[in-house]
């Protein structure tokens, strides 16, 4: 038995070192494949920080992170809440960052959690491949909060804070879903800012241009719409039209565009993504564990913090707050490899194409090819059906009872696994709303059509939504909720149309 | 291949810019909030900071999701008991169970939004906006208080003030100055010396006997260059700053007599609280005086001004003239800016609010900044309300009264006294 690396709980610079040395090896052996990690240890107080901005390294300043800031202080400084262990950010390098305050086995966790397992999904998954650009995103943000304090310099802290509470209010209906950015530099960003403002200095917007050329232009133009196909990236939409906005303006509802993008694959990768990270620090420590490396007081402390970060309260429980995605990721993750190593007759049933395969090439194609929704779909077995005690309930406002409508047996599993995959696309879980149509020869008023799902509704807080929109368009906002083709509701801002 | 960095020692609050912007946006509900707890808070605890919050729907930031209604399927982790088909009643409150993390988004359960304010943040907020009436920095002349400070070297002082160093490196300067030709020729004639005595011949001898000679004469000539000299003397000069003053004594008038209960005399006592913490905040040197009086007034220290108990009747004029007495005595108006506030229930014997009067025209207003006075009753206005209106008219602008009927009313009447007034 060899020797191990340390046995007290205190860390210090050259074990930090050291065990990322050997954990880099593990992981390479394992085949992971990783930015170059960048670890940086911080205070609570830095963590803090880190926190309110939600996790960029460098953001631009609006009072929303100094809300953020307050209630995580108030919280922490009172003892109902500890700090998460770690913040990682998608950049290459990879930033981790380590809390001064964790103990050595703590920050062996951390590294093995972030800088391996998060690490290589950051590098691996499609949809960070298709949508962030690792190695320009702290340009990008250095860009952005450069320019946003310049604005607040020259137009005023006010003007520039309406702009970004408006943004904010739609940042999720910021992002591109089918095209993907081309990644440029801080320095080519900037260049582009300017010719673009310079552009649209130059030139009248279209919307303005309502002088008919000749009169049988417009009469052939009279129908059609404006935009001519639907716009599902609102803020696109009014950053490249808005008729009223400076182009100042327009460079900040781009910048909030951007950062949504950035954080578009996230939202998508939840369950996997932790599930993925919890998996390899799992494993790796485990291998540490066997291979000498650290005592077996270190996997006490080690599995103590694992076992709560993947627990599972059951839904009539207090501490319920829906599905733990660490415990899902998890639980599938560690599932997957044991169908390829001990498939069993239902597993040979249910998953012919990887029982009995190569584990980790097997759990490298899943974590490559798939976001949260196609992977429970693709992956979810009836083992962790039964070892969740998962079922489905229909909650019908048509149906005086909510009716249970799959459990975890036989005839439940598939409309289970269906259920449980349609609770993470994206695409259900947000109402879907278009830009419809601009009055263009009228009062200049936008409408959007919210496309309903299941007959759910919007909820209350839509008014308050329309005013940031009615503030970036300039001109009075419709908002039509359509199921097939009937308007169930509607929501105006600016006076009603006749 | 990882970099490891230690950020520790970097700037630790990266996102105060934040805090400040929120705390800036809203201004006026935490400065509602922080009035609600001056009103509720007890007295020690008045200038802690503390947990203040704010109604959380104010500060929400709306997104678009979906509301309650229409189909929804849900997927939950624990089935002990239900098979499938199962009928379940719809909770109360038509919630549905734990319905995800996005019933908590929308702020149910969270009507406040609480967070805690430093001691700096809270004292700003709660004197927001308020300015000592009448705050004149006085004048750069007349009975100003100096101070000493160093100002360089001078030729001329007290022997007391010699500067040694510099008077000594000045002296030999002179001397260096004084004698340095002499010296050049004295060097160059115990050279020619040397020669002369190593080729000893009879010519020579007269010149030795010559060059002999120059030296002493040389040698004495030096010797009478004096070593210090008065002109040599440095001292340290010491120059008087005006200091610009901003001293200020607050008198503290409370009626602590049998007709004051003990809720008024507790709403008078956060009144004063209020002033003093105040006061202290805005002046570089305050000083308090605390007067207590039934039907004789005495000057007491502050813990038994507020807390000791006697009864009696009233008479007004007797703090008055002993405020009187105090400036006299101790706090000529020439130098010190003078505050007065007086708390009462209202009460006085009958003959003595027109002594009141006169002593406060006559003597207290010219001497004060500004008096105010409270009163704290929930009955009728008696003579000391209407005397004490008629100096209002008088001098509106060094005399203010207000009336208190409850504890709810101290801030809103402290802040009405001591409006920052616009110039």
């Amino acid at each position: 038995m060899k020797k191990p690396l340390f046995t007290t709980s205190e860390w210090n610079f050259d074990l930090i070192r050291e065990v990322d040395q050997v954990l880099g090896d593990l992981a390479v052996e394992f085949g992971l494949d990783t930015y170059p990690n960048q670890i940086e240890v911080i205070s609570s107080e830095q963590m803090m920080d880190a926190y309110s901005s939600v996790g960029m390294p460098i953001g631009y300043s609006h009072w929303s992170y100094g809300k953020q800031l307050l209630s995580t202080e108030h919280s922490y400084k009172r003892g109902q809440m500890g700090l998460a262990y770690e913040i990682v950010i998608n950049s290459n390098p990879c930033i981790a960052y380590l809390m001064e305050e964790n103990t050595m086995t703590m920050q062996t966790l951390v590294i093995a959690h972030a800088c391996y397992g998060h690490n290589s999904f950051f590098k691996g998954n499609y949809l960070f491949r298709t949508w962030t650009d690792a190695s320009s995103i702290i340009d990008y943000l250095v860009f952005a909060k450069n320019y946003i304090s310049r604005c607040e310099e020259r137009y005023g802290i006010n003007e520039v804070e309406d702009i970004l509470d408006s943004c904010h209010a739609l940042m999720n209906y910021g992002v591109d879903r089918y095209k993907r950015p081309y990644p440029i530099s801080a320095h080519e960003e900037e260049r582009r800012q300017n010719e673009r403002e310079e552009y649209l200095r130059k030139h009248v917007n279209d919307l303005w241009r309502t002088i008919p050329k000749s009169a049988a232009a417009e009469s052939l133009k009279e129908e059609a719409h404006f935009p001519s196909e639907p716009q599902e990236n609102i803020l696109y939409f009014l950053e490249k039209n808005s008729p009223l906005l400076e182009p100042w303006q327009r460079e900040v509802i781009r910048i909030v565009r951007k950062i949504a993008q950035y954080f578009y694959p996230q939202r998508q990768t939840q369950v996997m993504n932790e599930g993925w990270a919890t998996f390899w620090h799992y494993t790796l420590l485990n291998e540490l564990h066997a291979r000498g490396y650290v005592t077996d007081g270190f996997m006490m402390e080690f599995l103590q913090s694992h076992t709560s970060v993947v627990a599972q309260p059951s839904y009539e429980s207090p501490y319920y707050s829906g599905i733990n995605p660490y415990t899902l990721g998890f639980s599938m993750m560690s599932d997957i490899r044991r169908i390829c190593e001990n498939p069993t007759d239902e597993d040979r049933e249910w998953f012919p194409e990887i029982a009995g395969t190569n584990w980790k090439e097997t759990l490298q194609f899943a974590m490559k090819n798939f976001k949260d929704e196609s992977f429970i779909l693709q992956f979810l077995s009836p083992k962790v059906m039964r070892d969740l005690k998962l079922f489905s309930i229909v909650d019908d406002d048509q149906q005086e009872k909510i009716s249970v409508d799959a459990i975890h047996n036989e005839r439940g599993f598939r409309k289970l696994r269906e259920n449980l995959a349609g609770q993470y696309n994206l695409g259900n879980r947000e109402p879907n709303i278009q830009v419809y149509n601009v009055d263009v020869r009228g009062d200049r008023s936008l409408t959007l059509h919210h496309f309903m799902h299941n007959r759910r509704p919007l909820a209350d807080s839509t008014p308050e939504v329309l005013k940031h929109l009615h503030r970036l368009w300039g001109f009075d906002v419709h908002l039509h909720s359509v199921d097939g083709n009937e308007i169930k509701q509607s929501y105006h801002c600016g006076p009603k149309p006749h | 291949m990882s970099y490891i960095i230690d950020r520790r020692l970097n700037a630790k609050n990266k996102s105060a810019v934040n805090r400040q912007r929120f705390l800036r946006r809203y201004r006026h509900q935490i400065q509602k909030a922080v009035s609600d707890a001056v009103n509720e808070r007890s007295i020690t605890d008045i200038d802690k900071g503390g947990k203040i919050s704010i109604p959380a729907r104010d500060i929400s930031e709306p997104v678009i999701y979906h509301g309650q209604g229409g189909y929804n399927e849900r997927v939950l982790p624990g089935n002990r008991h239900f098979s499938e088909g199962d009928k379940i009643a719809r909770p109360e409150g038509g919630g549905g169970q734990g319905a995800g993390g996005k019933a908590s988004d929308s702020g149910e359960g969270m009507d406040d939004f609480s967070f805690t304010l430093s001691q700096e943040e809270f004292l700003d907020f709660m004197f927001d906006g308020l300015e000592l009436p009448n705050l004149v920095k006085r004048q750069l002349s007349g009975l100003e208080e100096f101070k000493n400070v160093r100002g360089g070297i001078a030729n001329e002082g007290q022997p007391g003030r010699i500067n040694i160093v510099r008077s000594l490196r000045s002296a030999n300067m002179r001397r260096l100055a004084l004698t340095g030709n002499k010296r050049r020729q004295l060097q160059a004639l115990y050279e020619e010396l040397a020669e002369i005595e190593k080729s000893e011949t009879d010519r020579n001898t007269f010149r030795r006997e010559e060059i002999k000679e120059a030296i002493a004469k040389l040698e004495r000539s030096i010797g009478k260059v004096p070593w210090l000299d008065t002109f040599d003397l440095k001292y340290n000069l010491m120059i008087k700053q005006p200091v610009p003053r901003s001293k200020a004594v607050m008198f503290c008038i409370m009626d602590v007599s049998g007709s004051m209960d003990q809720a008024t005399k507790d709403i008078a006592k956060r009144f004063f609280i209020l002033l003093y913490l105040f006061l202290q905040r805005n002046y570089e040197k305050t000083e308090i005086v605390f007067i207590r009086h039934h039907t004789s007034a005495k000057e007491v220290d502050e813990d038994e001004f507020f807390h000791s108990r006697e009864t009696g009747g009233t008479v007004v004029s007797s703090a008055l003239r002993l405020m009187q007495e105090i400036i006299a005595d101790r706090y000529p108006p020439s130098q010190w800016d003078i505050y007065g506030a007086q708390a009462s229930d209202g009460d006085n014997w009958g003959e003595d609010s027109d002594v009141c009067r006169e002593i406060l025209i006559n003597e207290l207003l010219p001497a004060c900044q500004y008096f105010s006075y409270i009163e704290i009753t929930n009955n009728e206005h008696q003579a000391l309300w209407n005397v004490y209106e008629t100096i209002r008219q008088q001098y509106p602008e060094s005399f203010a009264l207000e009336h208190i009927r409850g504890a709810g009313d101290i801030y809103p009447v402290f802040r009405e006294l001591f409006h920052k007034k616009v110039a």
